[in-house]
């Protein structure tokens, strides 16, 4: 089949970028949509012109490092799916695709389509943890975890880190990230001791580098583990809570 | 040729009693003066990232490098299917020792006695550890830990988070590394690559690592230096690794004179969704536990052309089942590869490219209910679902095997340090725990074994006499003349400005690899493969174009660099299996077989260690061996029958 690609390209964080069409005359159906980059790369590498940098590695939407607007939408038009798990029989022969890295000022471009995502490891070490030093675990059996509780935290815990969430909201907001990061742990028996603590460290480290959640639901729609937003609800209540809750744990916080 | 002899230090003492006693006997650092070590880890997958939390955790200073963006992207996280584990929470007859058993058989032999039972004893702590992070492992309605079984075992000891446990178990020890972070016990340098291994005066002192986006080539040293930079399938160009995995961080250290073991010892993974065009970049595995309720098999047939659906079940050949009726479609993954290979030679292959054999879910499908198959399996349907377009709720799966795991890798002694003082190797990148195949669900084990409980128990044996000494500073010249190499390379790379590409000298190297190194091997093929590498590296030096500069984000000149290696490495594979007169687990020779077609080892004469001393060049490359003892265990033929 046929693709005509407008990609992205900028040099370096502070260089101007802008658009550059290719076309690709011989790509078959079966290739994901990284492939056909690499099919591009090959050509332009032949074509003596530096190739298309993306981030990628596992190709199989685990990893979560790629990181490509796909005609406006994060990682495309399928929903639920990496952009490595997108494959060109979901697009008509000699469809015009423009390619954009993720859109979001807490993001800034590194080089064509690559992105800093550091902000994300930011968030985690402000609180995504429980503490439990290597060797003092008790049996895994001693602590219970209801099955519907466990299967919750993990709908919430099968984020890839991907960033398609603050890509696709209007206001580069890290709420659905963040809360899953949290629910994951507080949802959890063993994430109580620190719940409070934690929610109120991580939603103010997010406060410094993202923007603001308005409810628009454009993350959920774009998250490839189809995280729901129901977390972000959970996750409210937890932060308010936590504004009360602070004062009534003794010694925990002065 | 040094005079080396290979001690692997295992403590003396009966096998459950050699851990227990080793810790006591080690050296300890005493907690108030372990921050004044400072110990560099490279990689922050399973057993970087738990080695690095825990030493943080006991207060050493650690240096993290990563080449990835964040440490929650190492390739530990595309593991699927599960964790091994000796709880016996199923009450069917598991134990260490069975769990032991289990490992050295299925290894075929070929692995370290000690070495196993050790990760057999600590597989129980992993568990623990990990529930207590918070790792959401399926649940029974009770709230108990649930449970399935894997290929190699009659036992179901296998502990999973859906199909996503790689995932779940690397969060947790991202977690625990992300809070170290937060202390500062652990300084964090990603897209950081390491390109060299700095050796001065005998010992590890450091590494050399290029920051991918500035280009800057920085040292960074330590008093010990960890690798835990996982495995080299890559080498094969397809395999189901992540794109970047590569085998640089063990080669650099190769060369400076740690010794590669056992790199003919590669595994090929039987439930892969097969290639479907020739611009393939990689392969993906569909998990071995899809295994427990789907059949395997082929049409009687030769060239049947009907749908599955449409040939009746009289005209399956369930082969794996007819084979080996005891284990069935569980048979270890070599085994279970080779008959599949089998298979597709003999012309009976399955899809468009006759290139794969049906995984069926019908008759599960129909005991178990739909339900029941999507609550086990519904995210590796749903996988392969998005990349072939076909839905395996309906139409069978089309499986081939593929390069999936690498057994060999840098020797390592019972402390997991390699032959050069002070540098510890973990995790794929050692060669130490799974023989010659390794067992679905523990390669997750070993990573978090090493990490967690293995390392941060032994390097304190080293570390404790070099107390009140400083590391030596990265201004010392033998930082100077590494960085200086690393340049050169650098620069040299960038300089061929030749014809083709980075990625055809890879497929090339692969597909030299593939075709006479790969399920099978024999004299003819290896010697061929043997002629054929050097010519190709020699292409590749002359012949390669990497656009761009150093100065920046290239991605291209990075992997250029990584295939510059296994251009090296692939030669050192091909000797190691040459050299390797049976068959053993991964390592198939066409001459080495038994009547009916299965491996047969050559126990006389290779129950041993190949370990390779790197003398300046591949050709060169010298063969020592550590003989492995067996006191507890009988030498037999592997039987799944």
């Amino acid at each position: 089949m046929k693709i005509t690609l407008t990609v992205w390209r900028q040099d370096s964080p502070a260089a101007t970028g802008g658009f550059e069409t290719h076309q690709l005359d011989d790509v078959s159906p079966d290739m994901s949509f990284l492939e056909m980059f690499d099919v591009l790369n090959e050509a332009l590498i032949a074509d003596d012109k530096e190739p298309v940098a993306f981030d990628h590695d596992c190709r199989e939407g685990i990893c979560g490092s790629c990181s490509m607007m796909i005609n406006g939408r994060a990682h495309g038009p399928e929903l639920g799916t990496a952009t490595c798990q997108l494959h060109l029989r979901k697009f008509s022969d000699g469809a015009h695709i423009t390619v954009e890295p993720w859109r979001a000022a807490a993001f800034p471009i590194i080089k064509d389509l690559c992105v800093d995502r550091s902000a994300f490891d930011r968030i985690v070490e402000a609180g995504g943890y429980i503490t439990i030093p290597t060797g003092s675990a008790p049996d895994g059996n001693l602590i219970l975890v209801p099955k519907p509780v466990s299967d919750t935290a993990m709908d919430a815990a099968a984020c890839i880190g991907c960033g398609a969430c603050v890509a696709a909201c209007p206001n580069g907001a890290a709420q659905l990230f963040t809360a899953a990061k949290i629910q994951h742990l507080n949802l959890l028996p063993q994430g109580q001791p620190e719940r409070w603590d934690r929610v109120t460290n991580m939603v103010n480290e997010m406060e410094r580098w993202f923007g603001s959640c308005t409810m628009h639901g454009e993350c959920e729609a774009a998250c490839p583990k189809e995280i729901s937003i129901d977390f972000i609800a959970l996750m409210n209540r937890d932060y308010v809570k936590a504004q009360f809750k602070q004062r009534r744990l003794a010694g925990q916080q002065a | 040729m040094s005079d080396i002899t290979l001690d692997a230090h295992i403590p003396a003492g009966p096998l459950a009693d050699k851990w227990d006693e080793h810790k006591f006997a080690v050296k300890l650092v005493n907690p108030s003066n372990r921050r004044k070590f400072r110990i560099v880890v490279v990689g922050s997958g399973l057993a970087g990232a738990s080695a690095a939390a825990t030493l943080g955790e006991l207060g050493y200073q650690v240096t993290l490098l990563t080449f990835h963006d964040s440490p929650r992207r190492a390739h530990s996280i595309a593991a699927q299917g599960g964790i091994n584990a000796a709880k016996n929470y199923r009450n069917d007859g598991d134990s260490v020792y069975r769990l032991f058993y289990d490992t050295i058989k299925g290894g075929d032999y070929r692995s370290r006695e000690a070495n196993v039972y050790r990760l057999a004893q600590v597989s129980v702590n992993i568990i623990d550890q990990c529930v207590a992070q918070g790792v959401p492992f399926a649940r029974e309605y009770g709230g108990l830990l649930d449970n399935r079984s894997f290929g190699g075992a009659q036992v179901s000891r296998t502990f999973y988070a859906r199909g996503q446990t790689g995932q779940q178990l690397l969060l947790g020890a991202y977690q625990a590394l992300a809070r170290q972070v937060h202390l500062g016990t652990v300084t964090l340098y990603n897209r950081n690559e390491l390109l060299d291994v700095v050796v001065h005066e005998g010992r590890a002192v450091g590494v050399v690592a290029r920051d991918l986006i500035t280009g800057d080539v920085v040292s960074h040293a330590g008093h010990a230096v960890v690798l835990a930079t996982g495995g080299y399938s890559n080498v094969f160009f397809l395999s189901t690794n992540a794109m970047q995995s590569n085998v640089t961080a063990i080669w650099r250290a190769h060369r400076r004179g740690a010794l590669m073991a056992n790199p003919c010892y590669t595994q090929i993974h039987p439930t892969c969704i097969p290639a479907s065009d020739d611009f393939q970049s990689k392969l993906t595995l569909m998990s071995e536990s899809l295994r427990n309720d789907g059949r395997i098999w082929v049409p009687k047939q030769f060239g049947d052309e009907r749908p599955p659906d449409e040939i009746p079940e009289e005209e399956r050949d369930f082969f794996l089942e007819r084979r080996y009726p005891a284990f069935g479609n569980l048979v270890p993954r070599d085994v279970a590869s080779r008959a599949a290979k089998r298979e597709v030679d003999a012309g009976r292959g399955v899809g468009p490219r006759k290139n794969g054999v049906y995984l069926d879910f019908s008759d599960a499908t129909r005991r178990l209910g739909r339900d029941v198959i999507e609550e086990r399996y519904g995210n590796l349907f749903q996988m392969y679902d998005r990349i072939t377009g076909e839905d395996p709720y309906t139409v069978p799966m089309r499986i081939y095997p593929a390069v999936h795991y690498a057994m060999g890798g840098l020797w390592v002694d019972y402390n997991l340090m390699s032959t050069i003082p002070g540098l510890y190797v973990l995790g794929e990148a050692n060669f130490s725990d799974h023989g010659a195949n390794r067992l679905g669900a523990s390669a997750l084990m070993q990573g978090l074994a090493d990490g967690y409980f293995v390392l941060p128990a032994t390097i304190n044996d080293y570390l404790a006499p070099l107390l009140g000494t400083d590391p030596v500073p990265t201004d010392h010249g033998v930082f100077v003349a590494a960085e200086a190499e690393v340049n050169e390379r650098v620069g040299a790379l960038l300089g061929v400005n030749g014809s083709r590409s980075v990625d055809y000298f890879h497929r090339e190297l692969g597909k030299i690899l593939w075709d006479n190194c790969g399920m099978e091997r024999s004299r003819e093929s290896l010697e061929k493969a043997l002629s054929e590498i050097p010519a190709l590296r020699d292409e590749f030096h002359k012949d390669v174009r990497v656009l761009g500069d150093d100065e920046s984000l290239n991605q291209s000149l990075e992997r250029a660099g990584r295939v510059a290696d296994f251009l090296e490495f692939g030669e050192l594979l091909c000797r190691d299996a040459l050299h390797r007169e049976e068959s053993c687990g991964g390592h198939f020779r066409v001459e080495h077989q038994t009547e009916d077609g299965e491996a047969l080892r050559d126990d006389e004469d290779f129950a041993y260690v190949g370990a390779w001393e790197y003398t300046g060049d591949v050709a060169n490359t010298v063969l020592h061996k550590e003989p492995l003892e067996f006191e507890n265990i009988d030498l037999a033929q592997r039987s799944y029958k």
